[in-house]
């Protein structure tokens, strides 16, 4: 395996985490599979491309994309999911429901052509590492992936939000019966999960672009990735992210007839002997 | 009272048997879908109905045994019985690699954990070229030459659906219908009363698996094609809102809910390309307002009314 | 079909079941029912739009008559999903009782369809659907490549050119799937038959998300040229990572599908330069493309991709058929032969086109550079023709029936 392979992975992998760190928070704390997470995405990407074709600014398209994904997620858990809290089934068909609505919408705004972020002047080209040449891009996309874990590390440690989000991981209503409001810890996380991908969606659609059924793919990846690290668990995200984006590489590169199966196959040996992933707890 | 129950079924039976005598042409051809997406629909509420568990690999396990159909007609040349025969049985073994690793989990884990094995199959069929044909699928005459108009293909496949129901429908009243019901509302109670949890819900899971892949078949044969959409997500999540439409536990719901749904596609499709906008939001509204289905409703209200 | 167009035609069946005695003029008066199958929805759904603006650009031009008959377009969405596509090609034809069938994008609802009319016997043109053996080893009867293209029809000509440039080492990626494995297959074979190498070849699934393990080796190779087989959206990763990771010092050809306006439109400086083979180029100086590509971009806002194009001279094509047969679509027999005997005289390419004894068009095949255009949009402009290609190439038709269809496993490579 050439550096430039690893690298290949290893800029995958930062996305995945970016991505799947937001559904694993959601689906740690509130136990909401939400299969809406890819169309989020796709619509964070869409969103975040038209705001920085519009002004011409990298960094404000990703705000926006961030902003205005919180803001639907906003309104899928406040507005729908609040009615069917506690139910597991409801809850995620209600989001797959959701994933279709977003996914027609964007179909109608954008019309279905294949859209590339624009990526700022001083992230194109290339760079030397470890002899290799490779896209500036892609590593400010690995920087990302490490700077979003080490910012999400800090706050679920070092903050009485985060302390709060772990205890309600593993007992929320002991944590609601210690007088804490618990549903706006929810709500937060709610918004956080959502905001990371808006975030996700800008970062990939400027190297992945944007075109309808990228959310499913996008989110096939994620749902890997959290069924190997385990619920809501950060750390178990990371490794999962790492792993998949890794298999991934190597499996376009040595066994491209079974490039899927090695995403998946490996998962499912893990599952047989770990059924609540790496790192995960019972719900 | 069975007495009863047994007249209701053959009006039933009856009533969808003269269906081809009004329907064109084309609207049998739909009824005959409506049989076929039923059965898929009432083989996940085995599970999700009678063990609480909903499954969103169930598209996989039905397409596996559409495959292996087309496959053993239009490229091994065996007779249709035979070639049924091998699709089912596919389609039971697949089942039974996703019980072994999926029973020991429950609620939302169960569903990423299905969702991901029929994942695993989507890949497989899309990437084995050389057996699966691809993304272009495998095309040949599967159906045969003597159903091959649209009203006897219907009653046939209505016949089958009418033992396979019956079949579900002893297979879930059983004593290990029971314990499975019993699993179902605590676990925890039915292991401590000896019961071997995850080998009734492999065996449950098992069964469940066995009547998709008869729907699956019976599609090889209405289709004579396969491609991966067959298998992939999308197959599943049509299954489990049809049962969940029509209601879940309700078994026959299941065909309520396939008529409902397939009914909507084909009315709104007329009218308007947002045809997947309408089912989102026809997903949300009966989770919010209807989650135990048209059935459920019906019966919630027929309730009140005997009150 | 909106409600209004429903009702009319309900109206106008009611009439002529009505009036009875005068069945054979009334039939005349009836509309003609075309069923239009396009992706409305899904994957492709932009070039489904596209699809939709060509065949009623097209009728609009006529007024919606051809031979002395009302037309009445029945648009159906496939949904790019081959499931769907059957189930609506079943309805156009048992339901809305179109006198045929035209569309479909990807090639597997295409091929869905094809053995589906095969029973029925619905005359279905698919202008877009180039599956080699529809028009080869598989012939239907009642499909008919009006304005299409067999696969391997223009890259057996690239790789000629190919060859004649230099580049004696070429190294493929392509989407891993009929379409793309015929079209490396005519390049192939070409290629090393006039003493080329095929150095490897690449197979990945439609819709790969990332292009970078690949594009690495690829750099490895140190090849003359790359050939990528891409539509869509991969297309456009491809195009855009080839550039990001540096290999454009590497001349890339494309499948003409990979250059076409539905993916470079949204792209930059990235896609300059980039060769393909194709009957149609945007850019041609033609004043008959010329005139088509200023009307079309006119009434759409937007350069014509290859299905627009494709589906506006399809429609032309049955509209001279009809007419030679007097606008009597329902003798089936007869259209069919008037289809196959028809030329394709006012067609945008600016030349006649007609069929080969095997059902599929003979075209000049230009091999064409994306350049940029004086307003900065991108576009396809020809620098070489090759004349009356068809989908032989310099083959004889028998001899090359015998050899096995493009696969993944047989791609034609003479062994040196």
């Amino acid at each position: 395996m050439s550096v430039f392979q690893l690298l290949n992975g290893l800029t995958f992998a930062a996305l995945l985490f970016v991505v799947a760190s937001g559904f694993t928070l959601i689906f740690g704390l509130l136990r909401i599979v939400n299969l809406a997470h890819g169309a989020l995405y796709l619509f964070g990407g869409y969103i975040g491309f038209t705001v920085a074709a519009r002004t011409g600014s990298f960094a404000l398209g990703g705000l926006g994309a961030m902003v205005a994904i919180a803001a639907i997620g906003f309104v899928l858990d406040q507005g729908l999911l609040r009615f069917v809290r506690g139910h597991d089934l409801r809850q995620v068909l209600l989001t797959l429901g959701f994933a279709f609505v977003l996914d027609d919408l964007a179909l109608v705004i954008w019309g279905g052509d294949s859209f590339t972020v624009p990526i700022p002047q001083m992230l194109r080209g290339g760079l030397r590492v470890f002899g290799v040449f490779y896209p500036t891009y892609r590593l400010f996309v690995l920087l990302t992936g490490v700077v979003v874990f080490a910012v999400l590390w800090l706050l679920l440690n070092h903050t009485r939000l985060g302390a709060l989000i772990r205890a309600g991981v593993d007992d929320a209503e002991m944590v609601e019966a210690s007088g804490v409001n618990i549903q706006r810890v929810f709500l937060v996380t709610f918004l956080l999960g959502s905001a990371l991908a808006g975030l996700g969606g800008l970062m990939g659609g400027a190297f992945l672009s944007l075109y309808p059924s990228a959310d499913a793919e996008i989110l096939v990846f994620s749902l890997a990735v959290v069924i190997i690290g385990g619920r809501g668990s950060l750390v178990g995200v990371g490794i999962g992210s790492l792993l998949v984006g890794m298999l991934n590489t190597i499996g376009q590169v040595m066994f491209p007839e079974l490039a899927y199966f090695v995403i998946f196959g490996p998962m499912a040996v893990l599952l047989a002997f770990r059924p609540l992933g790496l790192f995960g707890r019972p719900a | 009272m069975t007495g009863r129950a047994a007249l209701i079924a053959i009006i039933v039976v009856a009533a969808a048997a003269s269906l081809p005598l009004v329907l064109s042409s084309y609207q049998v051809g739909l009824a005959t879908e409506v049989l076929i997406f039923g059965i898929l629909a009432m083989s996940i509420d085995i599970l999700a109905g009678f063990a609480g568990r909903t499954s969103l690999g169930h598209g996989a396990i039905f397409g596996v045994s559409t495959y292996v159909v087309v496959y053993a007609t239009a490229q091994a040349g065996l007779p249709p019985a035979a070639a049924f025969a091998a699709g089912v049985l596919a389609a039971t073994l697949v089942a039974m690699i996703f019980g072994l690793l999926a029973v020991r989990t429950s609620g939302s884990y169960f569903l990423l954990l299905t969702l991901a094995l029929g994942m695993i199959v989507w890949g497989i069929c899309l990437r084995w070229t050389q057996i699966t044909g691809g993304e272009n699928g495998i095309r040949g005459d599967v159906r045969p030459a003597a159903l091959l108009n649209n009203n006897s293909f219907y009653w046939t496949v209505l016949a089958g659906t009418a033992i396979v129901t019956f079949a579900v429908w002893r297979f879930v009243r059983s004593p290990f219908g029971l314990t499975l019901r019993g699993i179902r509302d605590s676990e925890s109670r039915m292991r401590s009363l000896g019961y071997n949890v995850p080998l009734h819900l492999f065996i449950g899971f098992t069964a469940s698996g066995f009547f998709a892949g008869i729907a699956g078949a019976l599609y090889a044969m209405f289709n004579n094609f396969v491609s991966p959409s067959t298998v992939a997500l999308a197959q599943s999540v049509e299954g489990v809102l049809m049962m969940v439409a029509g209601g879940v536990g309700t078994l026959f719901g299941a065909f309520v809910g396939a008529a409902a749904i397939i009914a909507l596609e084909n009315v709104v499709s007329t009218y308007t390309e947002r045809w997947q906008m309408v089912l989102g939001v026809t997903f949300i509204v009966i989770m919010i307002f209807a989650p135990e289905g048209i059935i459920g409703k019906l019966n919630a209200i027929l309730m009140r009314k005997t009150r | 079909m909106n409600r209004r167009q429903f009702l009319k035609t309900t109206t106008a069946a009611l009439a002529v079941t009505g009036a009875g005695s005068w069945r054979g003029a009334h039939a005349q008066d009836a509309p003609i029912k075309i069923g239009l199958l396009a992706p409305l929805t899904g994957v492709v759904a932009s070039g489904g739009k596209e699809m939709v603006e060509g065949v009623q650009f097209y009728l609009e031009q006529v007024n919606s008559q051809i031979a002395g008959r009302k037309v009445e377009l029945v648009i159906e969405d496939d949904a790019s999903n081959p499931d769907t596509a059957l189930q609506k090609a079943r309805r156009l034809v048992e339901q809305s009782n179109c006198h045929m069938l035209i569309g479909d994008l990807l090639a597997n609802t295409g091929l869905a369809v094809a053995n589906y009319v095969k029973g029925t016997g619905t005359p279905y043109f698919i202008p877009i659907i180039a599956a080699d053996d529809l028009t080869q080893r598989a012939r239907i009867r009642n499909v008919i490549r009006v304005a299409g293209y067999t696969a391997s029809e223009f890259t057996h000509p690239l790789g000629d050119w190919a060859l004649k440039q230099g580049y004696k080492r070429i190294a493929t990626i392509s989407q891993d799937y009929t379409f793309g494995h015929e079209q490396c297959g005519g390049l192939a074979q070409v290629l090393t038959e006039g003493g080329g190498e095929i150095v490897q070849q690449f197979w990945h699934p439609l819709n790969t998300a990332d292009f970078s393990p690949y594009l690495g080796q690829l750099a490895d190779l140190k090849v003359d040229a790359i050939f990528a087989m891409e539509t869509g959206a991969d297309s456009t990763r491809l195009i855009q990572q080839y550039a990001s990771f540096g290999l454009k010092k590497t001349p890339l050809l494309m499948a003409m599908n990979g250059t076409d306006q539905s993916v470079i439109r949204t792209l930059g400086e990235e896609c300059e330069g980039i060769i393909s083979p194709a009957h149609f180029a945007e850019g041609s100086d033609n004043p008959v493309t010329a005139k088509f590509v200023k009307d079309y971009e006119a009434k759409y806002g937007k350069i014509p991709s290859l299905y627009g194009f494709s589906m506006y001279s399809g429609m032309m094509w049955i509209d001279a058929a009809v007419k030679k047969i007097g606008g009597k679509v329902e003798d089936r027999d007869a259209f069919i032969d008037s289809v196959l005997t028809t030329e394709l005289v006012d067609s945008p390419l600016g030349k006649t086109v007609k069929f080969d004894a095997y059902g599929n068009p003979i075209y000049d095949v230009y091999i064409r550079k994306v350049v940029k255009r004086a307003d900065g949009k991108f576009w396809n402009v020809p620098i070489q023709t090759y004349p009356n290609v068809s989908q032989f190439w310099k083959y004889d038709p028998e001899t090359y029936l015998k050899q096995p269809p493009y696969s993944r496993t047989f791609q034609g490579i003479k062994k040196a």
